[in-house]
């Protein structure tokens, strides 16, 4: 199966190409991300201004109803072009969390400012101990009449240093690593009580670690049911996967055409590199990795366009399998870059180290292959299940 | 794994152990030496080293080596790499050093090698340039004969620390008619004559490495030639083997392995399935290394017993450089959603997620990629061994 992209989307893909050939070169991402801030809220107006923050939420919650190939599209090009802006915790994170599992008035609050351009969010999700375990939560929550009172720390809080919003999982029951009793909330970011420790990662991007100590949460900020916020947040992390494996095979893309590029061009022992069978072969296998990498990501994207049983199994293999092609890829370029490769100068090592970022973001290949053999199985032994 | 040892050599590497314990610099006890050290701590050992006279193991006694054999060579590798030393300069000591005695002159052995063995000058290799990596014998750096001096034009890259060098050794073209490796010439160059600039070079791991050197019209007195005109390709190669010898990093391995078992123990909890998938794979390296230092231990016994290694010095950078790539790899991935920061990118990069035995861990990730690079690609190595040991 291949996704043949409609007109619409045709239109979305090069006027987003010509946007990023124009505005966000090599050269002109590294000057935005040497700023003191690490991004551009002006170019974050003219994502707007595309109509890429809209592009995949329904058009009931103000969006352009692309769904899951939109932001596919999206993440695409932004792996491409090395992209630090939030989109994917902003919109794909935040914004569709709220429109999946927001209220009526939560909708009416939070979204607008955020497809406006207004509004940055982050996800809180990770604690220092859990590593990639979403229902391991340690942070409390505990009701004090229409408030909650969040208490606890979160763990690499990407986008955190620029966000207004977090979403943040805090436990109203149960222990540790119970499924049950996860809420989610929407957290002022300048609430009093609330601490950023923030730092840079090696994709030039801002994380943070949160301390909440006893931050008081309007009840109204609660996003779906008391309890029950395992579900979202599994619903959630689906979507980042995907989209990063969007973004990844992007990256993938770029680096292969550099490679080729390169070896094509570079000439040692009077021939160019390209010419010694051991390299072509090497380009081979990572053209190869890219190519399954992209199939895989398709069919997670439709999969999630048409909410599809298995979806989780299939997602967790995509997150484990592109992790691992990528990040061959990744260190393949460099090899093949030589001595080049390890330059800062060049935007090799700095594809190389995105992808090394997204890798250890919601799940490493790991994590997502064990989690694919748990879902395996259990779709085994319970049909109905999967 | 030891090798079997006689009461002498046995009492040797006590000996060596215990030196290492009591004199190793405990400043120079840092999270990650390659990186932390100024010039001057980095020099610490190298001088009581030479105070000991052990600074040189691979040198002659008559040039101030300690005369050791090459098991007793071997174990001071075996120890001060499993203790985690720092060793002194391999630019100087290990590489220009032994081609200083083998093809210099006598005035030249007595003017360079008594300030390499006791750290005064400090050099750096003038071997790679822009078009010349893999095919180091394309090399364009151009010195031209006139009077008493060569006047050299080019540029070399990727120069090793040149930051903090007293001398560059270059391999430099001084007949350009001749084949590509006919026409090269290894001369000796002071980094404060006039026209020599160092321009750093930022590696991916934010480190400050490596450097661009360009040589302008620098003069050069015809006396800094090694050996013979247009004979510097012997030369080079003579001293590449010696750069490969100890690439095994067999000590280096295992530290670092240990480390990664560490955090692993600290990070990941027994009842979590990532606990028993990170066992199989540490003990999946651990089957690498030693399997590794067999190979080395039984080449090191073959060269006692007087058999060349022959190119064993390629199976050993191979082999060396991908199991250590494979360590921090998965060191970065016991860290989890930790390893994500830089400690110094940028500069004011200040707070440091995670415990922090995982703060060098995206470091050394990047930093090792150049590995499998340097010193001859594993690419080139690989064509060593097709060609010399398998004859194809």
């Amino acid at each position: 199966m291949d996704i043949a992209l409609s007109e619409e989307q045709e239109l979305l893909k090069s006027s987003l190409q010509r946007f990023l050939r124009d505005n966000y070169d090599f050269a002109t991402r590294q000057k935005i991300v040497a700023r003191e801030a690490g991004w551009s809220r002006e170019l974050w107006r003219e994502l707007m201004g595309l109509g890429l923050l809209a592009a995949p939420l329904t058009e009931d919650a103000g969006g352009l109803g692309g769904g899951p190939v939109a932001s596919m599209i999206i993440m695409q090009e932004f792996g491409c072009n090395l992209v630090v802006e939030p989109f994917l915790e902003t919109v794909i994170g935040a914004a569709q969390t709220l429109e999946a599992s927001g209220s009526a008035e939560q909708k009416a609050r939070f979204l607008p400012p955020i497809l406006d351009g207004q509004s940055i969010w982050a996800l809180a999700f990770a604690e220092p101990r859990g590593r990639f375990d979403l229902e391991h939560v340690t942070t409390r929550a505990e009701r004090q009449g229409d408030s909650y009172v969040l208490t606890g720390r979160k763990s690499a809080v990407s986008a955190a240093p620029w966000a207004d919003h977090l979403i943040v999982s805090a436990r109203t029951s149960g222990s540790a690593r119970d499924g049950q009793g996860i809420s989610l909330f929407a957290v002022d970011r300048t609430s009093p009580r609330l601490s950023l420790q923030g730092y840079r990662t090696i994709d030039s991007r801002a994380a943070a670690d949160v301390t909440l100590d006893g931050v008081s949460v309007p009840a109204s900020n609660m996003i779906g049911p008391e309890g029950a916020g395992l579900a979202i947040l599994e619903a959630c992390r689906n979507r980042l996967i995907i989209a990063q494996g969007a973004e990844a095979v992007g990256a993938m893309l770029a680096l292969n055409a550099a490679t080729l590029e390169y070896t094509k061009a570079r000439k040692q022992f009077g021939v160019p590199l390209g010419s010694f069978q051991v390299l072509q072969h090497r380009m081979v296998d990572m053209f190869i990795a890219q190519e399954e990498a992209l199939s895989l990501m398709q069919h997670a994207t439709l999969a999630l366009a048409s909410d599809e049983a298995g979806l989780s199994r299939l997602a967790s293999g995509a997150k484990s399998r592109i992790g691992e092609a990528s990040r061959f890829v990744a260190e393949q370029a460099i090899q093949l870059h030589g001595g080049m490769g390890m330059s800062d100068e060049l935007n090799v090592g700095h594809y190389a180290k995105r992808i090394t970022v997204i890798n250890s973001q919601n799940g490493d290949p790991g994590f997502h292959l064990l989690r694919f053999a748990g879902l395996t199985r259990s779709a085994r032994t319970m049909p109905s299940a999967a | 794994m030891e090798l079997p040892l006689s009461p002498e050599d046995a009492a040797f590497r006590d000996e060596v152990r215990a030196f290492i314990a009591e004199n190793y610099p405990k400043e120079m006890r840092v999270a990650n030496p390659e990186r932390d050290l100024t010039k001057e701590q980095s020099l610490l050992w190298h001088r009581i080293l030479h105070k000991k006279g052990w600074v040189a193991p691979l040198w002659p006694k008559q040039y101030g080596g300690p005369g050791w054999s090459i098991t007793q060579r071997f174990i001071w590798e075996q120890e001060t790499s499993r203790a985690g030393v720092l060793p002194p300069l391999a630019f100087s000591v290990t590489m220009v050093g032994p081609v200083i005695y083998t093809f210099g002159t006598e005035a030249q052995k007595q003017k360079y090698l008594p300030r390499i063995l006791s750290g005064e000058d400090w050099w750096c290799q003038g071997y790679s340039e822009p078009g010349s990596g893999s095919d180091l014998a394309s090399v364009r750096t151009r010195a031209v004969r006139d009077g008493d001096h060569y006047i050299v034009n080019g540029h070399k890259t990727w120069t090793t620390l040149a930051q903090h060098a007293d001398w560059i050794f270059c391999l430099v073209r001084t007949d350009p008619a001749a084949k590509p490796q006919s026409g090269i010439s290894f001369i000796l160059i002071d980094m404060k004559t006039p026209g020599v600039t160092v321009r750093p070079i930022i590696t991916i791991d934010g480190a400050h490495e490596v450097n661009d050197v360009f040589l302008e019209n620098v003069r050069v007195p015809v006396e800094n030639l090694i050996g013979e005109e247009n004979k510097g390709w012997s030369y080079a190669k003579f001293l590449l083997g010696n750069e490969r010898t100890s690439m095994a990093g067999i000590g280096r391995s295992t530290r670092y392995l240990a480390r990664l078992r560490e955090i692993v123990d600290a990070e990941i909890d027994v009842d979590d399935p990532a606990y028993a998938e990170f066992q199989k794979q540490i003990a999946r390296v651990e089957l690498d290394v030693l399997a590794l230092e067999a190979t080395e231990l039984r080449i090191v016994a073959q060269m006692a017993r007087g058999i060349d290694p022959g190119p064993a010095a390629s199976l050993f950078k191979i082999r060396g450089t991908e199991i250590f790539q494979q360590v921090t790899d998965l060191t970065l991935r016991a860290t989890a959603h930790h390893g994500l920061p830089l400690r110094d990118v940028p500069s004011d990069n200040a707070y440091l997620p995670g415990p922090a035995h995982s703060h060098v861990a995206p470091e050394k990730y990047l930093n090792s990629r150049k590995l499998t690079i340097y010193g001859g690609s594993n690419e080139i190595q690989r064509n060593i061994i097709a060609k010399a040991v398998l004859g194809l």
